[in-house]
């Protein structure tokens, strides 16, 4: 209990992955989505910084850089779609975006 | 000891705010609630001794992505009441906690079976900022330097994107101007 091992973060990292799931589920404005997209890519950075801490290994933290770069880059281009979006429609709603259904 | 209680209460806090970002129906305390909880996310790595993640983790996140964030937020209306998807609540936080429970198995199993073998083991009489510069600079140059790639593309995406039409200023143009502009913009939509 006192002693923190790797178990532990790796369930953290679980509990946090399913609070970002709910979010995905649950979320039908676009934007909340993407915070919850935050959550998912930060619960996954806890569990390889673990897993380098236990295990003497820097690969871990390297793939956590490399998650930071894509959370950034996905962030730019994301809100830029969601901004084009909102100027267009006028809301971020999903279940509006149905333009291509059959 | 402390590092017990310290991963205890951050655990705690973290959980509480993603909780909060991911339920709330005002988005700007999810904005606030996700800056605080990439904060406390920080203070896991400073306890692994990920020092220089931990102070990326800060200064992307909460320092960049969330002022993007907070920039983008100015165009949407925030004020409104967010709308959720209807839904057994129980049935979907179910269905969450199953399928991450699964997606941890499916990762850690091959793990488990064979083993990890260290691959880019810590360097001794090194701080950790020179080791992972070490390992950056030669093991991971060529991924490095895509992801440098990646951003200028993405930071040119988000150029393009977000700056359609920047240059006509609403509060600037006469009422019957953004008349026209708004029928022509139907007209394109049609």
């Amino acid at each position: 209990m006192m002693e923190i091992g790797l178990t532990h973060y790796l369930v953290l990292s679980t509990v946090l992955f399913s609070i970002g799931l709910l979010g995905v589920m649950r979320r039908k404005n676009l934007l909340m989505l993407f915070f919850a997209t935050e959550i998912l890519l930060n619960a996954v950075n806890v569990g390889f910084a673990a897993i380098s801490h236990y295990y003497n290994d820097l690969t871990g933290q390297m793939f956590a850089f490399f998650i930071i770069a894509i959370a950034a880059s996905e962030v730019a281009v994301g809100l830029g779609l969601l901004i084009a979006w909102y100027k267009r429609h006028g809301n971020i709603n999903l279940d509006a975006m149905s333009s291509m259904r059959g | 000891m402390f590092e017990a209680i310290a991963f205890y209460l951050f655990s705690i806090l973290t959980a509480v705010m993603f909780y909060i970002t991911v339920t709330t129906k005002q988005a700007l305390f999810a904005l606030t609630a996700l800056a605080a909880g990439m904060i406390f996310i920080s203070a896991f790595f400073f306890i692994l001794g990920a020092d220089f993640l931990g102070v990326v983790q800060i200064i992307v996140y909460t320092g960049a992505v969330m002022a993007l964030y907070a920039f983008g937020m100015m165009f949407f209306d925030t004020t409104r009441e967010l709308k959720e998807r209807s839904g057994s609540p129980l049935i979907t936080a179910g269905l969450s906690i199953l399928s991450a429970v699964f997606v941890v198995l499916i990762f850690v199993a091959p793990i488990v079976s064979t083993k990890i073998q260290v691959t880019a083991p810590l360097i001794a009489g090194t701080t950790n900022s020179q080791s992972i510069g070490m390992v950056l600079f030669t093991k991971y140059l060529v991924p490095f330097e895509l992801a440098a790639v990646m951003l200028l593309v993405a930071m040119i995406a988000g150029i393009v994107l977000a700056g359609k039409k920047m240059d006509r200023s609403l509060t600037l143009m006469a009422e019957e101007e953004i008349m026209i502009a708004e029928e022509a913009n139907r007209k394109v939509l049609l």
